[in-house]
């Protein structure tokens, strides 16, 4: 295997990691903060609690994102430097903006976590809030430079050199919109599923169990709002993906032969070698209603582009279909339970509500990880999309295999060592039969 | 004009990394070595220093590459291909110190656990700086070479020298002082721990001298340019100011002058930076890439500058009130 295949691996490995964090990273501030909010308001000590106990959770999270971001932003120059050399004075713009966001990040996630008796309740919440909106606002701005790389813009390509640079228009390139939205209502709905099966799984132990009642309220309401959104703003990226990268849209739905009234296929196994895909369930004129909402529109297939141009149809089609039934299943359980919350009664009283719950919490996860498969394997073989080749830009370093290794058995072990935390973290929740530990001041 | 503003702006951003980043490493260097009847003490209170701004302090290094990769694309993909292994190694140092820090802080509070997370700790604030320094002194080495935007001189030039090992030698140990005088600082309560301190600092205070002396011998054959460099009408005065700067942090550290061993030190450590870059100047990766020839186009320059204007009216005024939260006077 080369140093190619190696350089691609690390960087995958590397993003798979670090999305989880980055995720949890925008998620749970949002989640520490309504709680701390939830106590200014009520007074509730449970609340207080509740806040201390996810911010705890964020401060591990958090750190181990900080690092691994680190090695990302170091990866771009280390696997990928012919792409640096030329995208730097481009989407630079972008990065250095993220920089500024993640630095008040990092200022006031200190301050949140240090400064509970240094700060006044109310400054103290606002720090909190900080942390929450410029996560947000570090994932929106990187995610822009990788929808340039998906729609390259705001340059002119002549004779092999790049001129007439435009860093705005390159960072409002017509991706960022729908990549942003897709991404940050991700994260919410990742962070608020995978939180939810947590209190979840304490509540089906202790059904009465205050401090985990009041958290799944709080986790259920961030998952059960972001869900629908998330589907619906899937609906529009599909859309924007089939005009600015019909290739990779064929792809995700293995469409080879373009056609009028498409249908949507399912599954099945794709073969570019017939160019048709066996064993999908058809929907009938499905692929031509999603995309132009008219049963009969004329969508693009892969046959339209030189096979050298396409990306690896398996994977991007069956990620995509992940990734889509992972969002279904919560849409479904996010129903479930607004139902219930509409009928007035109690989630907590379900107990296959719950242990659906539970089963859920890596969902969230499962989608973004088969969803940034989707973007970034789909946008193949190109680095910068029909500019730049992925292997053209790829670092002549040798023996990658090394560094692709350590990473990776790094990050594993990283991983281990977090969910064990994570999991201490929550074993010290309140038992049982003890009210939660009442909390006059904030020291 | 433009790329100087934006180089300027590395360089800035490359002295807050080390007077604050480099602190913290060297935080991770006396929990290594921390020995005696209150090591544990010592320990927590280290933790305690950095804990609440270590992630911050962080960010410097991650604002030095994306103005690196935004103003200056070319050098960037040079400095990481032709430094790609000791980069490698100081990522991993970076990560392993992070994650380390945290999972110690979070970890079961049982002997065992938490020595072995100390010297997670340890081992990597120790790697770190040192691959950075190792870095740093390979740029001024005049081995990587760079035709037509292509590394040509491998990737084992520059950064095993004598001179660039000696600049990694030099980054640990002023990192280390520079953490020991500011922790005479966090521990005013407590007379003895101050003292340990106070020790630390003097002695690596005192190894700086020898090994600068190392780093500025090797630089003769290691890094010839910057040895002539430093042969301008400036350079006797900037190492004068230097030097007096040391000897301050010195005597002030030996009469227990702590707040000005500390602003000494954060001058020596500046001065020795600001030296650096002047007698490199005006190449990035010497001789190949300079501020001039590899700098992005205007429009781009432009709007970093601007992009770091606004910036840092939203970043001021946070580390402010940051470092007036945990390192003011009535939080002592």
């Amino acid at each position: 295997m080369s140093d190619f295949f190696f350089a691609r691996s690390q960087m995958a490995m590397s993003l798979a990691f670090h999305i989880i964090f980055a995720a949890l990273g925008i998620g749970m501030p949002l989640l520490m903060t309504v709680a701390e909010g939830m106590y200014l308001r009520t007074r509730q000590p449970v609340y207080l609690d509740l806040s201390k106990r996810w911010s705890r959770g964020t401060a591990i999270l958090f750190a181990v994102g900080a690092v691994s971001g680190t090695v990302l932003s170091f990866e771009l120059g280390l696997l990928w430097p012919g792409f640096m050399a030329k995208a730097g004075a481009i989407i630079g713009m972008p990065f250095s903006l993220e920089g500024f966001a993640f630095f008040t990040e990092a200022i006031f996630i200190g301050v949140y976590l240090y400064g509970w008796n240094r700060l006044s309740p109310f400054l103290h919440w606002i720090s909190g809030l900080i942390v929450a909106v410029s996560g947000i606002f570090s994932g929106i701005f990187v995610v822009t430079a990788n929808a340039w790389m998906n729609a390259p813009a705001g340059f002119k390509m002549v004779d092999g050199k790049i001129t007439d640079i435009d860093p705005i228009a390159a960072m409002l390139n017509p991706a960022s919109f729908h990549e942003v939205l897709h991404m940050t209502l991700a994260a919410f709905v990742a962070t608020g599923f995978a939180a939810a099966a947590v209190h979840a799984f304490f509540l089906l132990r202790d059904r009465n169990n205050l401090f985990h009642r009041r958290a799944l309220g709080i986790t259920l309401a961030v998952a059960c709002i972001s869900i629908p959104l998330q589907i619906l703003s899937g609906d529009h990226s599909a859309r924007v993906v089939s005009r600015l990268q019909p290739a990779k849209l064929a792809a995700m739905e293995a469409h080879y032969r373009t056609q009028t009234g498409a249908p949507l296929l399912i599954g099945g196994i794709p073969n570019s070698e017939t160019r048709t895909t066996d064993y999908a369930l058809h929907i009938p004129r499905g692929l031509s209603l999603l995309v132009a909402d008219d049963p009969n529109a004329r969508v693009v297939g892969l046959e339209e582009f030189p096979q050298s141009n396409w990306p690896n149809v398996r994977i991007v089609h069956w990620s995509f279909d992940l990734m889509v039934a992972a969002g279904m299943a919560m849409l479904a359980l996010a129903g479930w339970s607004g139902w219930l919350w509409w009928k007035g009664r109690a989630v907590a009283e379900h107990p296959w509500l719950l242990r659906a719950l539970v089963a859920a919490g890596p969902l969230g996860f499962v989608a973004i990880e088969a969803g940034w498969v989707v973007t970034e394997v789909g946008r193949q073989p190109w680095i910068i999309y029909g500019v730049m080749r992925t292997e053209d830009a790829v670092t002549p370093m040798p023996w990658i295999v090394i560094p692709f290794v350590a990473f990776t058995v790094l990050y594993i072990f990283l991983a281990f060592i977090v969910f064990f935390l994570l999991r201490r973290q929550f074993l010290e929740t309140p038992r049982p039969d003890s009210e939660p530990p009442t909390t006059s001041a904030y020291a | 004009m433009l790329e100087l503003i934006v180089a300027i702006c590395i360089l800035l951003s490359l002295i807050l990394y080390a007077v604050m980043g480099g602190a913290d490493f060297g935080g991770g260097m006396w929990d290594l070595l921390a020995v005696g009847p209150r090591a544990a003490r010592q320990r927590k209170a280290i933790a305690e220093a950095i804990g609440p701004i270590w992630e911050a302090n962080h960010v410097w290094l991650i604002l030095v590459v994306v103005l690196l990769f935004t103003g200056f694309p070319i050098g960037f993909a040079g400095m990481m291909t032709a430094l790609n292994i000791p980069l490698t190694v100081m990522l991993i140092g970076i990560v392993m110190r992070g994650s380390a820090f945290i999972f110690r802080k979070y970890d079961s509070k049982s002997d065992t656990v938490q020595r072995h997370w100390s010297t997670v700790f340890g081992v990597a604030s120790i790697l770190t700086p040192f691959s950075q320094g190792v870095t740093l002194g390979a740029l001024s080495t005049g081995q990587i070479r760079i035709v037509n935007g292509q590394v040509v001189s491998g990737f084992f030039a520059g950064w095993i020298t004598l001179f660039a090992l000696a600049c990694g030698v030099f980054a640990l140990v002023l990192f280390a002082f520079l953490a020991a005088t500011y922790l005479t600082l966090e521990t005013k309560s407590q007379p003895d721990l101050q003292n340990d301190f106070r020790l630390r600092a003097l002695w690596s205070g005192l190894m700086l001298a020898p090994i600068a002396g190392a780093v500025f011998l090797t630089s003769k054959h290691g890094a010839p340019e910057m040895y002539h460099g430093l042969t301008h009408w400036w350079a006797p005065l900037l190492l004068a100011w230097t030097s007096v700067m040391s000897a301050v942090a010195l005597v002030a550290l030996w009469r227990r002058w702590f707040s000005l061993a500390r602003i000494a030190a954060i001058s020596q450590v500046t001065l020795i930076l600001v030296g650096w870059c002047l007698a490199q100047y005006p190449n990035l990766l010497t001789p190949d890439v300079t501020v001039t020839n590899a700098h992005a186009p205007e429009v781009t320059l432009r709007l970093l500058v601007l992009a770091l204007g606004v910036g840092a009216i939203v970043l001021l005024p946070s580390l402010v009130f940051m470092f007036h939260i945990f390192k003011g006077k009535e939080s002592r």
